[in-house]
Parts: C-alpha cells; structure tokens; sequence
C-alpha cells in the first residue's frame, strides 16, 4: 500500500491527479463541516452579481449568494453521488461478473446478456429514463449513475475471472478442498483488485460527469442545493453580464474529471506493466 | 460457432430485450397511463368513460397482450400516437433524425480530421516536447464535458465576436445549405472536438505499438522514405482501434446529443427526448428510447462485424 503510494507521487500525471481529487475532498469536507466562507444559501441582496473580489473570492450569483461557499457545497454533493454510485455498480458488478465467471453455463449466458441490454442505451439516456420513472433527487441520481455503470464493472470481472479460473493454483485450491466462497474471495478477487482499482478512479471521472449532466438538465440535484451542473445551467443567460458564474463551476467540473482520469491513468500505468508510457 | 454468427445470433435476442425494459420501464411510471394522458382533465371522467378508454387504448388487458400487442405494433412501424405532437411516434421521430444525423457526420468527420493527424504526429515525436503538450491538450479536452465547452465557444462568439448562433428555428441542409451549416458547425464542433480528444489518444497509443512492429522495422531498413513508413505502412495497422472507438461513438451521437442539442436549441433527438422526459409524454420516451437504443445496436453490430472482416483471428472464432 505504501509502495503504492510512493510510486503514485513518482508517476508526474498521478502527483498532479491525487493532488486535484485530494484539495477536491478537502473542499467537500469543509463544506460539510459548514465551514465555507459565507452561508452557500445566504442571499446578500445588495451584493447580488458582483464579480470576484475580497469578500467573495468567486463573485455572487443573481440572488447575491457566494459563488465559491456554493461550489464547495456543490463538489461535496457531486463526490458524494459519484462516489455511492461508484460504490454500488463496483459491488454488484463485481457479484455479478464472478457469479458469471464462476458458475458459467446458464448464469453467464443470462446475466451477461442482460448486460449488454444495459449497455445498448447511451449512458446519459439510460440514467434519463431512470429518473424518468423514479423522479429527481439525489438518491436516484446515485442509483441511475450506479446502473448505468454496473454492466462496465460486470464485464472488467468477467474476463480475467474467466481466465483466473483456468489457472493451476485455483485447480490446487479445489484439491485442497478450499469452500468456494474462500476461492472466490481470496484467490480470484483479491487478483482482480488492480484492474479494479483503475475501472473505480476512471468510473469516478465519468460519473462526476453524469452527474453534471443530469443536473444541468434538470433531472438531478434540485435547486436551491447546490450542483456544479445546476450552477452552469443557471449561469447560462448570464455569460455575458456575470461571466464567473460560468467559468469556476465549469472550471471545477473539468478539474474534478480530469484529476480522476490522470489518477486513473497514472494507476494504470502502475499495476499493469504491459501499458507502461502508453497513456497520455 | 464463429464470432459472425454468435453475434448475428445474439443481436434480435439483444433486441428483444431492450424492447421489453423500455415497456415496462415506462409501465413502472407512478399513476396511470389516462391521468398522465389528460392531465387534469382525468379527474372530471366517469368511471364508465374510464373504462371506455382503457379498452380503446388496450391498458385494461394484461401486461403481457399489451407487450405483445406492442411489439406486434413495431413491426408495423406503430409506436403509437404522441400526445404532444398528436401524431405518430414515428413520424416525429423520424422528423427529428435528420439533424441527428448530419450532426453526427459532421461532428466524427472533425474529429477525425483533427485527432488522427495529432496522433499521429505525437507518436513520431514520443516523449518529445511536442507530444508532450499534443497529449496534455487531449487529456484536457477529454476531461471537458461537451456542455462546459459548448457554454465557452457560445461566451466566446458572443463576446468577442459579437456573434450569436442562430438558434430556435432549425434551416434543414436541402433548404439553405449554408444557413444550415452556420447552425450545425459550432456544435458539431463542441462534439468534434471533444471526440478528436480520444482520437488522439487511440491513435497515438495504437501508432506507437506498431511502429515498434517488426513489419516496420523491415520498412525502414530497406530505406523506405520516413513519411512513407508511417502514412503507409503503419497508420492503416494502426486506425483498426481508431474504427472501433468511432463506430461506438458514433452510435451515441445517433442518439442526440441532449447536452448540445439543449444547449443550441437544436431540434434533434436528444432533445425530443428530454422534452418527452419533461412533458411526460410516455409513447414518446418510449419510442425514441427505442429508436436510439436501436440505432445503437445496430451501429455496434456493422462496427463488430467489419472489425471481423478486418481480422481474421476473431472472424473464425479462436478468442
């Protein structure tokens, strides 16, 4: 683990990666706190869009509340769907990728072909449909995000488990007499935590995305809570007067997904030697 | 059995089983099928008159005559009437599809222009400065939402240019073709742009895994001239990842792009089904959803068999 670390500061685009996603964190956690620089739902109406200065780092918004206080609030609540719903389609693509590896035959037949139904609809369409039926809030945000993404998780298992299952030391395991459960866990999962670790942080980059997307359209985080897709679509007919409105929360998106995908690719090139120097 | 026919095999039972979450999808919907209908109109109905709808609208059968009826329905082109349009599903679709399409032309034809030169370029010039910075700006640009870079270029014509898009009425490509593609560049850039960003990666990863090939070492130590060696015998090796990631993303542009589509006020698919989403209208959401998720497969399916066509290790099945 520490090794892992160590080779993550070595690696120049994991340093700069980790180094976004952990002052991200940082802010989310502050916001949580309440420790943000004013109230992100205060509205100082005589202060309404001021541009960025002393008092407001990131300038007020038209109902005069503080654009930075409200992006901070809103990177919590953007990590927070990203990081549950990741979370979610790991765990029940992982059960369902092994389960399909495992048992093969019917189960793998069934539960892959119900995947690649899932993943026939765009990702942002599909997680339309779902709130669709659902209604906005954040929970079906996380649970959209979650299916949308499960089938990806399912197929990432599927194959190594696959080939794992093949391998001598899981046929010695069977001899030994070692219960299917101990094989699972400890012989193909634990092998399976690298390309793992590199699906979740690149599902990270893509959920935060969703995420906005949704938002900005209107079917995730509702107003008044903050999200850095409902911040953007608010500040649309405003670009020209208040200009900051759009840059920090479109700002903050791109750092945000871009941090996950340089951390991701920095850890892919870490624990899987054959792309070493390959990715950009 | 080979891949071709495995796949070929697969495809109609896929199929089938979109058909079935997108109708009970819909059917999952809270309230039922007349109030969302009639709005509040519903309210004032008899019982009786209730009942009389149900059996013309078929909902008072169970829900597996309704699929069938439905998917009967599908091959006959009826997907049923929009109750904002008040016409046909299909029509409405197909109405929008155009847009949809040349969209997506335009966009993959920018990003390729753009994305296949740079990656290239970058891949002769490994670890050099210049890959350097053509590798940072594709990083950047694929961590960029589409709706983030569409609000730039949109803040950049207005402000610097003194330009607006022309956006509400939509001038197809047959009626003026330059008032039309006035409207559809900046957003088929916004896509372009954004795809020409994987692009670049694939290609420069895919370009430097071959120009290490054997093949190509023989090429250039016969002296095949430099430009040569990489045009020709390597970039054709190398485009076959290339043609797979555009196939896909050109499958979801068939979609809609709802982002940009919303964002530019542009009538295209995206946005007939958001504006579905929004309006609850549901033989709408669930023809259009069926129509992309169709259009998907079938994309993927022309982009897997070409693929196999291409090479023959998957074309005769020995995965």
């Amino acid at each position: 683990m520490m090794g892992l670390i160590r080779a993550i500061a070595r690696h120049p685009s994991g340093r700069i990666g980790a180094a976004i996603v952990l002052i991200y964190i940082v802010a989310a956690l502050l916001a949580a706190a309440g420790l943000t620089p004013h109230d992100p739902l205060q509205q100082f109406r005589i202060d309404r869009l001021k541009g960025p200065n002393g008092t407001y780092w990131m300038g007020t918004d038209l109902l005069g509340r503080d654009t930075m206080s409200r992006l901070m609030l809103g990177i919590g609540q953007s990590f927070t769907i990203a990081f549950s719903s990741v979370a979610l389609a790991t765990l029940a693509g992982t059960i369902i990728g092994l389960v399909a590896a495992w048992w093969g035959h019917l189960w793998d037949g069934v539960l892959m072909r119900i995947m690649d139904v899932l993943l026939a609809f765009p990702a942002i369409l599909l997680a339309m449909l779902i709130v669709a039926i659902a209604g906005t809030g954040t929970w079906t945000s996380i649970a959209a995000i979650a299916i949308v993404y499960t089938p990806i998780f399912a197929r990432v298992v599927r194959g190594p488990a696959l080939s794992l299952k093949q391998r001598d030391f899981v046929d010695a395991a069977r001899t030994f007499g070692s219960s299917q459960g101990f094989i699972l866990t400890r012989h193909l999962l634990l092998n399976l935590v690298a390309p793992l670790t590199v699906q979740v942080t690149l599902a990270l980059a893509w959920a935060l995305l969703t995420e906005a997307g949704l938002s900005f359209l209107g079917l995730g985080t509702q107003p008044p809570a903050p999200s850095l897709g409902v911040m953007l679509s608010e500040s649309k007919n405003l670009m020209t007067q208040a200009p900051w409105l759009m840059l920090f929360p479109g700002l903050a998106i791109m750092l945000g997904i871009l941090g996950f995908n340089l951390f991701g690719d920095a850890l892919r090139d870490i624990l899987d030697p054959k792309t070493q120097g390959r990715a950009a | 059995m080979n891949y071709v026919t495995q796949r070929l095999l697969t495809f109609p039972l896929i199929l089938l089983g979109v058909s079935v979450i997108v109708f009970v999808a819909i059917r999952m919907v809270p309230g039922d099928a007349i109030t969302a209908m009639l709005g509040t109109e519903a309210g004032l109905l008899t019982p009786a008159q209730r009942q009389a709808l149900a059996e013309y609208f078929g909902i008072d059968q169970p829900i597996y005559i309704q699929y069938w009826r439905w998917l009967t329905g599908l091959f006959e082109g009826n997907l049923g009437i929009s109750s904002i349009y008040g016409r046909p599903v299909l029509a409405v679709i197909l109405e929008r599809f155009p847009l949809t399409l040349e969209l997506a032309l335009l966009s993959m034809v920018i990003a390729l222009a753009v994305g296949i030169p740079a990656g290239v370029f970058a891949a002769t010039r490994n670890e050099r400065a210049s890959d350097l910075a053509v590798r940072l700006f594709a990083m950047i640009g694929q961590s960029t939402p589409n709706f983030v870079f569409a609000l730039l270029i949109i803040y950049v014509l207005s402000v610097y240019f003194g330009y607006v898009p022309a956006m509400g009425t939509f001038t197809p490509l047959f009626v003026d073709p330059l008032a039309n593609l006035s409207q559809l560049i900046f957003p088929a850039l916004t896509l372009g742009l954004a795809f020409a960003a994987s692009v670049t990666r694939i290609s420069r990863s895919a370009m430097l895994d071959v120009l290490s090939d054997d093949y190509v070492r023989t090429a250039r130590s016969k002296g095949a001239p430099a430009r040569s060696v990489v045009w020709h015998h390597a970039l054709p090796n190398a485009l076959i990842p290339v043609v797979t990631l555009s196939g896909v993303e050109f499958g979801y542009l068939l979609g809609g792009a709802v982002i940009v589509e919303e964002i530019f006020a542009l009538p295209g698919i995206g946005r007939l089904v958001l504006d579905a989403i929004n309006q609850r209208d549901y033989a709408l959401v669930q023809g259009t959803v069926l129509f992309i998720a169709f259009n998907f497969l079938i994309v993927n399916l022309i982009v897997d068999l070409a693929y196999a066509a291409l090479d023959p290790r998957i074309r005769l099945g020995n995965r």
